[in-house]
Parts: C-alpha cells; structure tokens; sequence
C-alpha cells in the first residue's frame, strides 16, 4: 500500500504510523457526560468501504495526514493534511 | 454414523463406499428458537453445547459461505492457556480442559496435539516478568515451567542462542498447550451438533436484524427472512458490521493478519515457540509445514489478505530467531480479519437490544478459545446468565473501568 504525502508525493505505508478514525470528535473537557467520553475513547463504526483515517509521516515530513481509504480493497481515495481538516485532528 | 476403529474396517473392506455426509443440508425454516449468525469455530461449537448440555436443539447456525470459511480456516491453529490476568486465566483453561476432552466430546479427530508451547525471553526483565505469569497460571492450576537457556538449547538446538540484540535466556513452557487441526474442529462441532439436530446453513448471509418494540425477533437472510426468540452474534472478523444492523456500535476494529506455511519438511520442531521480541510464533504442522505468523498489518481492513511490509517484518523476525528459515520457501500465506477490541480481550454478553447476544472481539486469539467461547456463549443464550468463567468478558466492562488489557496497550486495538 502507498500513501501519496501532500508534501512528500507517493510512499510506502512503511512510512506512515496509524491513529484510527479521523472525524472522531473530542467532547468538551469537563463538560462532557461520562457517556459521550466512553463513546469517544473507545466506540468505531469500523465500516467496511470508505474509512476517513489519520495517518503520521514520521520517516518524511512528519505531519499527520487525513486519509480516505477503502478498508476492503485498500485503495487510498484521498489525502489531506490535517491540519486543514476541520476540528484540527491530532 | 459414529466413528470408529470398526467403522473404518468395515469401510475399509466395503471399499469406502459406505461412507455418509457428516452433516445435512437443511433449507431453513421459518422460525427458530436460536439462530446463530456464523458458522465458524465459535458458532458451531456454541449450537454443539447448546444441543448437547442445555437440549436446546431447535438452533440453526448461518453462514454466509461455507462452515469454516472465515477466521476458523486462516489461523495457526494453537492452542493454550498461558494467561496472566484474572479475567482472562479461568476462562482459557476451562478451553484448555475442553480441548483435552474434545475429540472424546465430538467423536471426531480434531488431531489435538499437546506439543507444549515456549515463549521465550531474552533479558533479565523480560523473565522476571515470565515468573510471574507462570506464577500466576500455578496459583490458578495451570501447568507452567519456566526454562533456562540451556534447557530450551537441548529441545531447540537450531536458534540463535548468541542473538547480540535479542540473545536468548530461556523460556515460559506450558507442556500442555499446542496445537490442534483448525479445520476438523469446525467440522467436528458441525457434525456433532448436526446429529443433534441443529440446522446448518449455508450460503446463508445475514443482511438484516429485525427489531419489533426494542427486541430482536428474526434476521433478514439471503434466503429468506427467520424468526427466532433469541439471536446470537458469533462472527468475529465482522461484529461491527453485523452489530451495526441492530443500531449498535462496538469498541472494536477489523484488522488483518497473516500467516504463513513453508514448504514441507523431515520433523524438525516438535513445539509451539513464540518469540515476543521479534513478534513471530512457528510450530510444524502434521504434513510437515512450518506454520508461522507475526503482527498484525495495523490499520482497519476488512481485506482477506495482507500486504508486503509486514511479510518482510515477519521473515526478518523469524531470522532473527532461526537463521536456517532463510533456506526454505514459502508454500503459501493468507490473511484473516480479526475483531480487535480495544482492550485485547473478548466479549461474551448480551447486547444492548433484547433477544441478541454478542460474542466478538477476539482480536487474534479466538482460535484457542473455541471450546470455552461455544461453552460459555450457549450458557448465556440458554440460562441468560453470564458463565461463570466468562463473566468478565462484559460489554460494558470500557464504561466501568473493569477492562482486561493484557497487553498494557490501552485502548489502541492495533497494538494488541
């Protein structure tokens, strides 16, 4: 599998570390139910198909990327930097 | 037909003619009282118990290929119970137990094989810590031995003692773990439960669970709708999916992992040895193979096969250990999915919806679980009362803090 870096161009996933599902949204500190932190921490949708995940250049430019990727058959659909992704993942 | 040394005589000298199938091929009715999505291990082996030691028979098992096409057919087929924590101790070695009877349990040659497992250790702290988890496994009644380098030298003498980055020390040894025939065990429990009346179906998928007034009462299937008073989920590998038909969503992710056969051989290792530094575990299969495996790939994937790096990390860890593997080839490699949840341990409960039961997350070690999975999970449809053995193996264990990490990797499913 290769993962074409926005900055970096096309790599071997080698390259990259794995985080999990990117569109996870992290509840508000102290306000947040015990719930809705148990539901964050540990709860997936898991699909299989298109899955928006985060990944970590670590041995290129070692920015975290937001990949869309195809759980069954693998293929990336798109990658985005992070940080341009709403919410500010990692 | 049952099996035996005068059954196959008289085959022999009929010519094997008389042979009949080991289970039937029934169309599925239109309601059951325990349907029992998967017909994996842990499926069959749940409708075998729930026949066998609750008389519930009225039970159809549905898979969406054949018996044994997932997780039961791609695993390495080991077996043992060298567990260190509470939760997780009791309930591997009543599989153990179960394996140790299971062939008598089943009349069906399921070439149990008490080889004996070794994890080895290569540092002073790595032992320490395999003490205390031999420690643990006596204080709870099961076997454990912990070895010195030259005792692991006189029954592995081909590896690399003098390793400068992962020398080895000794091992932890249960002679009673090992290996078993993956495929036979489903066939086994399928037969066994057949010839107690459990409808087997296959080519069966589930494409739909239907919920009346909060209550499951029936599946949608490619054959068909089936109406049952009680739904059991056994279909590691896909327990989101399936789960997600009743609206829930589970603390676990689908990832892949592969595993390997060599080419065959003159017997040459008559164990099962894990090597924890590298991540690699090899046995010989009973047709000669090496059997052997590493990580999994590490991102979600619900593909049935790998990818090149983590084959090149698997072949450089088992090098690492036995320099000599670089002489064979591979014959032929594959890859599961697993259900890895996100403490590393399993769940056997009842589902949030009622008239659904859940039996999921694995992660890579179901395959050793299959008696007691089957045991436990019949016990809890037919009694609704978790097994003893099993109790903590709740769904709910991630909101109250009882979680069973056995690994220490918190609640990062691709690092357990």
């Amino acid at each position: 599998m290769r993962i074409t870096c926005p900055h970096c161009g096309a790599r071997d996933a080698q390259e990259f570390s794995y985080l999990g599902a990117a569109d996870l949204a992290r509840p508000d500190g102290m306000a947040a139910s015990e719930a809705a932190m148990v539901d964050y921490v540990y709860l997936r949708d898991n699909p299989r198909g298109r899955h928006r995940e985060l990944w970590y250049h670590g041995a290129g430019c070692r920015a975290w990327l937001v990949v869309g990727r195809d759980t069954f058959t693998h293929a990336v659909i798109s990658v985005e930097p992070a940080k341009r992704h709403a919410g500010g993942a990692a | 037909m049952r099996y035996s040394i005068a059954s196959l005589l008289k085959e022999t000298l009929r010519g094997h003619r008389g042979w009949t199938p080991a289970w039937r091929d029934p169309a599925p009715k239109a309601e059951y009282d325990v349907l029992i999505v998967g017909g994996g291990g842990h499926g069959l082996a749940t409708a075998h118990y729930l026949a066998s030691r609750h008389g519930i028979a009225n039970v159809a098992v549905l898979e969406k290929g054949y018996l044994g096409s997932g997780n039961a057919g791609r695993n390495t087929t080991i077996i043992r119970s060298n567990y260190l924590l509470p939760g997780n101790t009791p309930f591997y070695e009543l599989s153990m137990k179960l394996w140790e009877g299971l062939e008598e349990d089943l009349n069906y040659n399921a070439m149990v094989s008490q080889r004996g497992v070794i994890n080895l250790y290569h540092s002073d702290a790595q032992r320490d810590a395999f003490a205390r988890r031999g420690n643990a496994m006596r204080l709870a009644g099961v076997d454990a031995e912990l070895l010195g380098r030259e005792q692991v030298r006189a029954m592995l003498p081909f590896f690399d003692y003098d390793n400068a980055r992962f020398p080895i020390r000794g091992g932890l040894l249960q002679r009673r773990g090992g290996t078993a025939r993956h495929d036979a065990v489903a066939w086994g429990y399928a037969r066994a439960a057949d010839s107690r009346g459990v409808d087997l179906i296959q080519n069966c998928e589930v494409t739909g669970i239907a919920i009346a007034g909060g209550r499951a009462i029936g599946v949608e299937t490619a054959r068909g709708p089936i109406r049952a008073t009680k739904i059991a989920l056994a279909v590691a590998g896909n327990s989101s999916r399936v789960a997600a038909m009743a609206g829930l969503r589970l603390p676990i992710e689908s990832h892949v992992l592969q595993a390997f056969v060599s080419e065959g051989l003159k017997p040459l290792i008559d164990t099962v040895v894990t090597f924890g530094a590298g991540h690699f575990y090899v046995s010989q299969s009973d047709k000669g193979g090496l059997v052997f495996g590493g990580d999994i790939d590490g991102y979600n994937s619900y593909a049935q096969r790998g990818n090149l790096p983590v084959i090149e990390d698997v072949m450089e860890a088992g090098m690492g250990l036995w320099p000599g593997l670089g002489r064979l080839r591979v014959l032929r490699h594959w890859g599961g999915v697993m259900d890895m949840s996100m403490d590393g341990s399993p769940i056997i409960d009842l589902a949030p919806v009622e008239g659904l039961y859940l039996n999921a997350g694995w992660c890579y070690g179901g395959f050793k679980a299959t008696p007691a999975s089957g045991f436990c999970f019949a016990h809890l449809i037919a009694t609704g009362k978790p097994h003893p053995v099993a109790a903590a193996y709740r769904l709910d264990r991630f909101a109250t803090g009882h979680l069973i990490d056995e690994k220490g990797a918190g609640a990062q499913p691709n690092l357990h």
